[in-house]
């Protein structure tokens, strides 16, 4: 083969000694450290129009963001929904991801919300109802109600953080499950603390290393 | 928001104002309307979309005729528009974009629904991947047969959501013109790209309710742009940088495309900074210069690569850090601090993490950092090393008797007998990487390549959208290689019959040669599919079409032969045919260390 050049070959040149880790961080210790994923709340508030969802879920597909949940709804504004995502990626993945959510057109504000923000997610737990007795008295311990009965099933709903839905679940287990359906999580962040507003995008503060208040 | 980044060109907001006296129909108080022998009032969604175009300054648009986008096509038949036939939809989105990139404002393009459309898709996402200013208008089958898999429905706003920076479904007669306005507006403001108006005929066709005028061209109030960086990161990275030993500077596509050459290139040679340039980025520094170590990454030259791996701060600005430039990232410029500049905030840290994040218009960020840096850095040492690496890694090739013509000498050839303003497109492969390599970019705009999308056949529909936009003393050159050529040689017809003064450059090796210097070095040298038992004869194939064909086989014939086909007024073609065994380098493997590029085969 013809057209290669001339020059000092590889081995003869100098290297560098530094280092960059696979997400182009220049290798340091102490930044390293904090490359592991951790779960977070993102809210982004969004024209309310046809295609914003799927926008929004073909951005996380295409770019191979990790997401656990996504739901959107109305808001206070007639024009406005507000879409929750639950996500889990290393901090750089995290800024990439409202990063790309900013840059979607119909996408009014993005912030991520505190670990003690209010979080709440509904599932519809549908069993055998062989012990009516017991169904309601599951229920009743997870703030659930009844609200559908048959002779053969009954239908609880349960609201709450992940965690409590996850225990009901499994504490339903024993009457064997027919169905679950799960909303996946809405959240709002706490007083007076902004979720994603449309006047002004809040300030991007690092999630606080506080007890995340996901089980209240 | 900088003016620069203002799609609407003074000139043609002015005449707006003209309004008539005529005050008695009724209409949107907020617009005029134009009753002059041009600007007739608007009674129909298509010529409100026709409307825009021009009140947003389009002078051109390329495209093909069909069904769905028929009522825009007749209303274009009056307009202040000169509109361009390409033979294939895909020939027009490339004109479209390499028009964008010359002039600096979103090229135009039109297909009809269904096939028109998705021939579109490949000029849009090479437009996306470039951030180059497109905006393509598509017709649609009529809103209540959506949905219903008519005659040529695509979805096309589905289609084109990922590759497009934003697209709308047009609803509404009244309001089309409006959509084609924020489109105009969004493909040329902040970080450009292309956009897409999907126009169901029924809209197009429809009747307005007034004759209102489109509304100026402005972006959706949830678009915001960041024109300047953060003063307090300004002031740090001015810092690093005149503590600096080791600085170089990195200009990638978004100085060019942010009018920021100027002011790159005082602050480099103010502060004797060698650069260098992504290929998106060539022509942002004048590659004649002493501190120009001209383009790393894959096929860049040995010394960019050397530059960039061992400098202790990198001034990257206008770049998206692609794999083609960084190599692995692990290896990429592992001593350097990293400032980098851009208008896109979710390309900071993206692939290569930034010390100095700024975000901002290039060009005034430039400015913050020219203010914010007093003393230049202490760097004599870096620049001799640098010279060093210049001779050490030189580019020259040999010339052998025995051995065929070398395609370098062919571009070498070229860019000699052209000014320095010349506009140089290519197709995808070997020859756009010699492209790269052998000619010495001076000016912004003049370098239109396929650089992220890598699309091959896109030299031919370039040169054609780059001719229009371009001045008349710019000669238009197009690389193109005997593969990539092929794809979209049709374009031909249009450049015969607009007369079109181009020069192609086929550097024919009848391979497809880049994947062939693959196979060669990754793949045992096994020529899957790369490797033609014939080829057609390109110079009696432009003659056919009725262009202007010429041959070269040797050495004694280049000189010549290229002075008669620049010379020609009109399309010409010439078939270059080169050493079939020729093979780009310096190179870097796919995931490589930049420092460690082979210079021969063997060294890969």
């Amino acid at each position: 083969m013809t057209g290669g050049l001339e020059g000092p070959p590889p081995s003869e040149r100098p290297t560098p000694e530094g280092r960059r880790n696979e997400l182009g961080i220049r290798v340091d210790p102490a930044v390293e450290a904090a490359q592991t994923p951790r779960r977070t709340v993102i809210s982004a508030l969004v024209e309310h129009e046809p295609g914003v969802l799927s926008d929004v879920s073909g951005l996380f597909s295409r770019r191979q963001f990790n997401i656990e949940s996504l739901t959107v709804g109305p808001t206070e504004s007639d024009d406005r929904a507000r879409i929750t995502l639950v996500v889990e990626e290393p901090d750089p993945g995290i800024e990439q991801i409202k990063k790309q959510l900013r840059k979607l057109i119909p996408v009014i504000a993005v912030r991520e919300l505190e670990p003690n923000a209010m979080r709440r997610e509904l599932a519809l737990v549908k069993v055998n109802s062989t012990r009516p007795d017991q169904v309601a008295a599951v229920a009743d311990m997870y703030g659930g109600k009844t609200v559908d009965a048959s002779p053969e099933t009954a239908t609880v709903e349960i609201t709450g953080a992940r965690q409590k839905i996850d225990a009901a679940i499994e504490a339903f287990s024993q009457f064997g499950i027919r169905e679950i359906s799960r909303t996946g999580t809405t959240a709002l962040a706490r007083g007076t603390d902004d979720t994603a507003t449309a006047d002004a995008q809040p300030a991007d503060q690092p999630a606080r290393n506080t007890v995340p208040a996901d089980d209240d | 928001m900088s003016e620069r980044a203002s799609p609407v060109p003074p000139t043609k907001t002015e005449s707006t104002t003209e309004q008539s006296a005529d005050t008695t129909l009724e209409e949107d108080e907020s617009h005029e309307i134009r009753e002059t022998p041009e600007h007739k009032p608007i009674t129909t969604g298509a010529q409100g979309v026709v409307r825009a175009l021009e009140n947003a300054g389009a002078e051109y648009a390329f495209g093909v005729q069909g069904g769905a986008i028929m009522p825009v096509y007749d209303a274009l038949y009056d307009a202040d528009i000169q509109h361009v036939t390409m033979a294939h939809e895909q020939g027009a989105s490339h004109a479209a974009d390499a028009y964008g990139i010359v002039a600096g404002e979103p090229g135009v393009c039109l297909a009809t629904s269904g096939p028109g459309a998705t021939n579109l898709v490949t000029g849009i996402a090479d437009a996306d991947m470039d951030s180059d200013p497109m905006i393509a208008l598509t017709g649609q089958v009529p809103t209540e047969m959506v949905g219903n898999d008519a005659f040529q429905e695509t979805d096309t706003t589905g289609v084109t959501k990922p590759i497009t920076k934003a697209n709308t479904f047009a609803s509404d007669p009244n309001t089309v013109g409006d959509d084609v306005s924020e489109a105009f507006a969004l493909a040329n403001t902040g970080r450009p790209g292309p956009t897409l108006v999907d126009l169901p005929k029924d809209v197009t066709l429809g009747n307005t309710s007034s004759a209102r005028e489109p509304a100026e061209p402005t972006t959706p109030d949830t678009y915001d742009i960041q024109e300047y960086a953060d003063d307090e990161i300004v002031q740090q990275a001015a810092r690093r940088i005149e503590t600096s030993s080791r600085p170089t500077m990195l200009l990638g596509g978004g100085v060019i495309k942010g009018d920021a050459t100027a002011e790159a290139r005082a602050f480099a040679i103010e502060h004797e900074i060698p650069v260098v340039t992504t290929m998106p980025g060539l022509g942002a520094f004048p590659e004649d210069h002493e501190l120009a170590m001209e383009m790393a990454g894959m096929h860049g030259t040995g010394y960019a690569n050397m530059a960039i791996t061992h400098c202790d701060t990198l001034i990257a600005v206008g770049t998206r850090f692609d794999d083609r430039l960084t190599g692995g990232v692990e290896t990429f410029a592992p001593d350097a601090e990293v400032i980098h500049v851009d208008i896109d905030p979710a390309e900071i840290s993206k692939n290569v993490h930034a010390e100095y994040p700024l975000v901002g218009d290039a060009a005034t960020v430039l400015e913050q950092l020219t203010d914010a840096v007093h003393t230049s850095p202490k760097a004599t040492k870096w620049r001799a090393q640098c010279q060093q690496w210049k001779s050490a890694y030189s580019m020259a090739y040999k010339t052998p008797d025995d051995e065929p013509l070398k395609p370098e000498f062919v571009v070498e050839a070229l860019d000699e007998a052209t000014s320095d303003r010349a506009i140089v497109t290519t197709g995808v492969g070997q020859h756009q990487m010699w492209a790269c390599q052998y000619w010495t970019y001076t000016e912004p705009r003049t370098w239109i390549s396929s650089h992220g999308l890598g699309t091959m056949g896109y030299g031919l529909p370039a040169a054609i959208g780059a001719r229009l936009a371009a001045d008349d003393d710019q000669e238009i050159v197009a690389f193109e290689g005997d593969g990539s050529f092929l794809m979209t040689i049709q374009e031909l017809a249009v450049a015969v019959r607009e007369n079109l003064d181009i020069t192609v450059v086929v550097l024919n090796n009848e391979y497809i040669g880049m994947v062939r210097q693959w196979q060669d070095a990754f793949f045992d040298g096994r020529h899957s599919a790369s490797e033609y038992n014939w080829c057609p004869e390109f110079d009696t194939l432009a003659e056919a079409f009725g262009a202007k064909g010429f041959r070269i086989d040797d050495y004694d014939e280049v000189a010549d032969t290229v002075e008669a086909a620049l010379d020609y007024d009109g399309p010409s073609v010439i078939d270059a045919h080169i050493d079939p065994q020729a093979n780009v380098y310096p190179m870097v493997p796919s995931g490589g260390d930049n420092g460690q590029f082979a210079l021969t085969e063997d060294q890969l």
